[in-house]
């Protein structure tokens, strides 16, 4: 009967469309963003924190980078605390994107110092020779538009002061991009948290060993050149020459880091390879 | 049989312009998957691949896949209806607001103008233009649909209707903004929400741009290549109302494991797998109808094509279910295995059936043989092995990948970081890579050989019957 009858088989074949529609869709609005899942600490974005965010969308990034962390074991231990639905409230649009070319940026916050981002930003090769990650130093070259950024505010209706909106006055896009990638993820006290203590004594469980000073080896090249240099002749970080450091000590900086000081923690390498850096460290006195 | 007064005009244009269209995607692909492997080949601001990708994703779709659909929609309308085109003059319209939209949105992206929002990017301003163009589109479809002589409605404009629906909910709910400037806008939806609408959006732009037309083309065009009928009407019904209902409660399943409420996730794993029976109901309404009929297989092109297409479709219908389940979810998401899925639905399943559809009318309204069958051969192997060589080698990427990131020493730290893992990816970009340049040849080649159908001058009139045998 409907074979012949368009009018009524376009009203059926929207409410069909529309059922799950309305309990997918439209129901979880009762549910998400609301006091259910609200979180205190969580803050809108400031003026040049919104504008980097606005320049991360114009570049695209979300195209190679995700921001969720799942609940998944190996998953927190690369990134850091699972994402919650209460810190996205002020994420219009959400930016969790669907692939991961580079690393997610969900708790990206306060994970490298600012000379780090900088120079990343400017030329990912020069820290990371192997990334994809495309140059972006012209990032440096505009500078920020406050009118055009307090308007934004305003749409959003996000709070701002005349005090943030003057300081924009001779920032570039480039301080912009990197005062937003270090609120990332920040607004939850997880890094806090997340500071595993070491159980057990410290001793050095190859000392001298020459295969554990080669690995380790490897392991600072992946992982600590970027900041300290191919040679430990220090960049972003110090030199790690000379530094007389005993051998438990130098594992406890490694391993927990200096957070104020712009060091990461090393804990998720786990105690062989820490160790292994260590002798490497200690070797090259 | 030919009504003299059907439009044909308007299909061919739009058959033109979406080859125009289709080479752009597949060439901006080309460029994407080679930056990739070379970053040197970015050149900002506005070359780079943050930029240069959405508009190979939205060159696709809404340039290749959607002026196909308008191509085979206004094709088909009139001769499932028995009844001209409603309004020759609105289809002129759309078809100059379809470039215009396209070229518009081309421009805008590069300029860094975006919502970010997957396959949705462009800016408000442009939104309002593709609303106008989906509405000159369904008007025109469905009143010449209501001013029908044949009376039965056959089932390929069930499905035509359905997407003409579709499309025009996600799309205009999931556009919903609020402007800061001509080219910038907020979302209306914040965080989670956001996420969880545009996922509905997203998965649904599937299911109404990328399942239902196609399947529409294949119901019209594969008893038209073979010359049998299809072989359940029933079945296409039933498959037919159980699929629109269904795909609507799925989006989250790209949300797994995420914010998303639960219970939400959980339905969309449901009714993913559910979708399964739909999905297989045509395509084993496609087998059986060649039941009898396989050894056209061997000697029409076209059933080749779409023959090959509902075989991807199927495929495609069993691995996004799969994908759709919790764990292995958390296991190949954020991976190369996701592109690989999309890859063999736009290249294996919607590309290879838009094939067949073109060979087939551009012969038809030519009154043409097919200048080179050969070569439609020669396309189809390039198109099939261009597909293959992307996909199969990025499904092992992707579980490679998902395994060191996921690997664990036994201290319980993690055995490889990022960098490691990623640099493991490069080889199969490679063959990504090169996988592409051979589709590509393939297209140069369909244009070439649709070209020099149209062009060449003594016109052989058209020698068989039913177009395809050769
Ligand atoms: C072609 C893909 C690609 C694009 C586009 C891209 N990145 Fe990256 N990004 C990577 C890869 C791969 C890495 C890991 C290696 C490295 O540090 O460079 C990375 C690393 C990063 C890191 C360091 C993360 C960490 O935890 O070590 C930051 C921050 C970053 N990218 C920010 C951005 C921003 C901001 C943009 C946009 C302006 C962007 N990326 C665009 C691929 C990309
Ligand atoms: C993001 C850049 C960065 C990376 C990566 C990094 N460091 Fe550091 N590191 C620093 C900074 C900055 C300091 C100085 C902190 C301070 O003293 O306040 C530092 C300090 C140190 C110190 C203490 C030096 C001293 O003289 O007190 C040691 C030891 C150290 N890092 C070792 C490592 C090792 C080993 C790795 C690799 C596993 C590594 N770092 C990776 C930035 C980095
Ligand atoms: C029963 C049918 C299908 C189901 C249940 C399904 C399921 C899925 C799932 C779960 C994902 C997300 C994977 C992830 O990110 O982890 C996905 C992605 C995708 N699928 Fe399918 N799929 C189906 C059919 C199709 C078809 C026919 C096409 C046609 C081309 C298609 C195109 C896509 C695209 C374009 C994406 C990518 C979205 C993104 O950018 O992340 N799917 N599918």
């Amino acid at each position: 009967m409907l074979e012949k009858k368009p009018v009524l088989f376009m009203l059926l074949a929207t409410a069909a469309i529309l059922v799950g529609t309305i309990i997918t869709m439209a129901m979880p609005f009762l549910w998400v963003n609301t006091d259910a899942d609200r979180i205190e600490t969580v803050t809108p974005y400031t003026p040049i924190q919104q504008e980097g965010r606005d320049i991360y969308i114009r570049e695209g990034c979300n195209n190679c980078h995700t921001q969720t962390v799942r609940p998944l074991v190996a998953e927190v231990l690369r990134y850091g605390d699972y994402s919650k639905s209460g810190e996205f409230v002020y994420d219009r649009p959400f930016l969790w994107g669907s692939r991961r070319t580079g690393p997610d940026l969900a708790r990206l916050g306060g994970k490298y110092p600012d000379a780090w981002h900088y120079k990343h930003m400017e030329s990912p090769r020069s820290m990371v020779p192997q990334t994809n990650m495309p140059d972006y130093p012209w990032l440096n070259d505009t500078a920020l538009d406050p009118e055009s950024i307090r308007n934004k505010m305003e749409t959003l209706g996000f709070p701002y002061t005349e005090e943030q909106i003057k300081e924009l006055n001779g920032k570039t896009e480039m301080d912009a991009m990197v005062a937003y990638l270090q609120k990332l993820g920040s607004d939850i006290p997880w890094r806090k948290v997340a500071e595993t203590t070491i159980v057990g004594d410290l001793t050095n469980p190859f000392p001298g060993d020459a295969s554990a000073i080669a690995a380790g080896k490897d392991v600072y090249s992946s992982n600590c050149a970027a900041c300290h240099g191919d040679n430990l002749e220090g960049m972003i970080g110090p030199a790690l020459t000379d530094m007389g450091m005993e051998d438990a000590d130098l594992y406890q900086v490694i391993h927990s880091g200096i957070p104020d000081g712009g060091m990461p923690g090393f804990s998720n390498l786990g105690s062989t390879k820490l160790w292994q850096l260590v002798n490497f460290i200690n070797a090259e006195k | 049989m030919e009504n003299p007064s059907y439009n044909t005009d308007i299909v061919r244009s739009f058959v033109t312009w979406s080859l125009v269209w289709g080479l752009v995607a597949v060439l901006v692909g080309v460029i994407v998957s080679f930056q990739m492997i070379n970053p040197d080949l970015n050149f900002g601001p506005y070359l780079t691949f943050g930029r240069l990708r959405p508009i190979h994703t939205n060159a696709g779709i809404y340039g290749w896949g959607v002026g196909t659909i308008f191509a085979t929609f206004l094709y088909m309308v009139q001769r499932l209806c028995k009844q001209p085109l409603w309004s020759d003059k609105l289809a002129k319209f759309q078809l100059w607001f379809f470039n215009a939209t396209i070229i518009a949105s081309a421009v805008t992206l590069l300029l860094g103008y975006t919502t970010s929002k997957e396959y949705h990017e462009m800016e408000w301003p442009i939104d309002i233009m593709v609303v106008i163009l989906w509405v000159v589109f369904a008007v025109n479809i469905i009143m010449t649909i209501i001013n029908r002589k044949e009376e039965q409605m056959y089932i390929s404009l069930w499905y035509m209707m359905a997407a003409l629906i579709g499309v025009a909910i996600l799309y205009l709910v999931n556009a919903a903004a609020v402007p800061a400037s001509l080219f910038k806008s907020y979302s209306a939806y914040a965080g989670t929400n956001d996420a969880n609408v545009h996922w509905w959006f997203g998965h649904n732009a599937v299911a109404m741009a990328l399942t239902a037309p196609p399947l529409a083309m294949f119901y019209y065009f594969l008893p038209k290549s073979t010359g049998v009928p299809i072989y359940s009407h029933r079945l296409s019904i039933i498959a037919f109302w159980s699929l629109i209902f269904m795909y609507l409660w799925t989006g989250a399943h790209h949300l797994l494991w995420t914010p998303v409420p639960d219970w939400v996730q959980t339905l969309a794993m449901a009714f993913s797998i559910m979708l399964i029976a739909p999905s297989w109901g045509s395509v084993i309404n496609g087998y059986l109808s060649m039941n009898g009929q396989w050894h056209q297989m061997k000697e029409n092109y076209l059933v080749k094509f779409l023959i090959l297409g509902i075989t991807f479709y199927g495929l495609q219908t069993l691995q996004g279910p799969m994908q759709s389940i919790r764990s292995f979810s958390a296991f190949i998401h954020y991976t190369d295995w996701v592109p690989a899925h999309i890859h063999m639905g736009t290249m294996g399943w919607v590309s290879m059936i838009s094939y067949a559809c073109i060979y087939y009318l551009v012969t038809r309204i030519s009154g043409r043989d097919l200048y080179s069958v050969p070569l439609a051969n020669l396309h189809f192997w390039l198109a099939l092995v261009g597909q293959l060589l992307w996909t199969v080698p990025l499904w092992v990427a992707g579980v490679l990948q998902a395994g060191m990131w996921n690997a664990m020493n036994e201290d319980g730290s993690l055995t490889y970081t990022f960098m490691e893992t990623m640099v493991e990816m490069y080889p199969f970009w490679w063959a990504r890579g090169i996988a592409g340049v051979i589709f590509m040849i393939g297209v140069l080649i369909f244009i070439y050989n649709i070209y020099m159908t149209v062009r060449k001058k003594e016109s052989a009139p058209s020698t068989a019957t039913a177009e395809g045998r050769a």
